[in-house]
């Protein structure tokens, strides 16, 4: 059933007795020509560009728990295209460009709200520097503004701009950049894949995957072995575990991500805030709930939850920037797992073992990256070859040193991103 | 989070410096480009039991090699590291 205001209209009117489940729940066949395993924001897209772009029929999303129940359904939801780097520029850009007509594209709500990102400066070195990046941006076509200090107050007049630690000189405002409904993006991609045919299969976790003589035959799962042509790992923070079925050891560590909300309140603040030197960002969700969070725990984790120490950190930040919500009571906070690479940027490669393929390190950004990720995996799993915006994301890398993509500039180490 | 520096007894964990996983211990030979990759990037990762490289860096700025679970934050030992000319720490 298409989803428009008549059938709401309609099913108003009607009892509301005419909605059918949103896509299939299909037993497992013992043959796909693609299976994707993870069925979080990443797997989705891709299972859905590999029957809308490419015309595949027999394919497969086996997920160990339901849809959304991984990072896709817990993170800040910022959606934005302010990386620097070649490489990063041109997909994030791909990505954004996707994400502004993916209502119609997939007839669902995802609640996308370009509000704007503006990311606060603190000094003259670093208003340089964020000069820097915006015409970076501008180059590649996307949209950055330099705000001077008055300009940032006229939009945001709740910060403290006089902090003696940061005083805020300034920002850069990426207008087009903004959030969206983190689940609903993974129920859009799920429906929107369902209904191309693509089988979704929950509570299906894979154990081991079958190689013969370097080719990939098929996977074992909770739910019995499944033969497959071509199997892509696309399982975010449990990269390293489902790579080791197959023998493979990635340039992966597993952290964890802490974020907050707080109780719903009255229309306050109107865009996506960043402070980086405090390691704090901020929006409001249309729910009411100052959605905030701050930077990595810095060790390897699967707990999926954090420690106190950092809360304690995030707090005093957003303290620091906007004493105003020192009045509202955090509900609830959380952690996700986030598979960190060396240089913080990801990967979209084949693998060494023919027809496996691996879309992974997405680190604590792949939220925005969705539609794009989608989009290249499913071009690199139906051609065999990178696609053009993600040719530079390969494991070679790491190896040789050539075409690190270190947006911080902190160095290609684990521990630094 | 707490670990039992052997100098120093149970700290909090914001005294602590991570570093990363126990393979930076054993340091590859110069020039060997596949051996410094793995010991630089490739990681077990495991979910459970793992080992890795911490400083106390806000107390005795020993280096502890801690073993611990990455499902459950539950640390299990804490050694010193002895200093080696060939480790980088
Ligand atoms: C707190 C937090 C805040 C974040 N904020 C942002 C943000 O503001 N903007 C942004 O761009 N990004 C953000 N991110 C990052 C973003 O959420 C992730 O990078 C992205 O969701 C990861 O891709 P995914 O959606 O495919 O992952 P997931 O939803 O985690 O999908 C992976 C799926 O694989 C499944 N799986 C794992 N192992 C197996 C197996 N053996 N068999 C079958 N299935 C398996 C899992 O159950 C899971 O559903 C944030 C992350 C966190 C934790
Ligand atoms: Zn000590």
């Amino acid at each position: 059933m298409r989803y428009n205001a008549f059938n709401i209209f309609k099913e108003g009117l009607t009892g509301n007795k005419g909605w059918r489940p949103a896509w299939r729940e299909p037993e497992p066949k013992p043959e796909y020509d693609m299976i994707i395993i993870g069925g979080g924001g990443h797997g989705l897209a891709t299972a859905y560009y590999l029957a809308k772009n490419h015309g595949l029929k027999n394919i497969a999303v086996l997920e160990k728990g339901h849809i959304g129940s991984g990072n896709i359904g817990r993170n800040t939801t910022i959606v934005r295209a302010n990386y620097f780097l070649p490489g990063n520029s041109e997909f994030y850009s791909h990505s954004l460009k996707l994400w502004e007509t993916l209502e119609t594209e997939l007839n669902y709500n995802v609640m996308h709200s370009q509000r704007g990102v503006i990311n606060l400066f603190h000094s003259d070195g670093q208003r340089d520097t964020f000069a820097r990046r915006g015409n970076m941006m501008i180059n590649q076509g996307d949209d950055a503004e330099l705000l001077t200090k008055e300009a940032v107050r006229e939009e945001l007049p709740y910060l403290d701009f006089d902090n003696g630690r940061f005083p805020i000189y300034g920002g850069l405002f990426h207008k087009r950049g903004g959030t969206a409904r983190h689940d609903a993006v993974a129920w859009g991609y799920a429906r929107a894949a369902d209904q191309l045919g693509v089988d979704l299969i929950q509570k299906c976790e894979v154990t081991g995957i079958d190689v013969l003589g370097g080719v990939v035959k098929g996977v074992q799962t909770s739910r019995g072995p499944i033969r497959a042509k071509k199997v892509g790992i696309v399982v975010a923070g449990r990269s390293s575990q489902v790579a080791e079925m197959a023998g493979l050891k990635v340039p992966i560590e597993s952290h964890v991500l802490q974020a907050f909300v707080t109780e719903g309140l009255k229309p306050a603040i109107d865009h996506v805030v960043t402070f980086g030197m405090g390691h704090f960002y901020i929006s409001q969700s249309d729910k009411g709930g100052l959605v905030f969070g701050g930077d990595l725990d810095s060790y390897a984790s699967y707990a999926q939850r954090g420690n106190l120490p950092m809360m304690e950190h995030v707090m005093e930040a957003g303290m620091a920037l906007m004493p105003a919500i020192g009045k509202a009571k955090v509900l609830r906070s959380w952690g996700g797992i986030v598979d960190m690479t060396p240089d913080g940027s990801f990967i979209i490669d084949k693998t060494e073992i023919e027809n496996l393929y691996m879309d992974c390190g997405w680190c604590y950004g792949g939220f925005k990256a969705v539609p794009a990720s989608g989009w290249c995996m499913a071009h690199l799993m139906a051609e065999d070859q990178p696609h053009e915006v993600a040719k530079r994301h390969t494991f070679e890398r790491f190896k040789t040193g050539c075409g690190i993509m270190d947006e911080e500039g902190t160095g290609s180490q684990h521990n630094l991103h | 989070m707490r670990i039992n520096c052997p100098l120093c007894g149970h700290r909090d964990i914001r005294e602590f410096y991570y570093l990363g996983a126990e393979d930076y211990l054993v340091r590859p030979a110069e020039g060997d480009l596949e051996a410094t990759h793995e010991y630089l990037h490739v990681r077990k990762n495991p979910d459970g039991l793992t080992k890795d490289v911490w400083q106390h860096e806000a107390g005795c700025r020993a280096w502890l090699l801690v073993e611990r679970n990455t499902a459950t934050h539950e640390v299990l030992t804490v050694e010193l590291i002895k200093p080696k000319k060939d480790i980088l720490l």
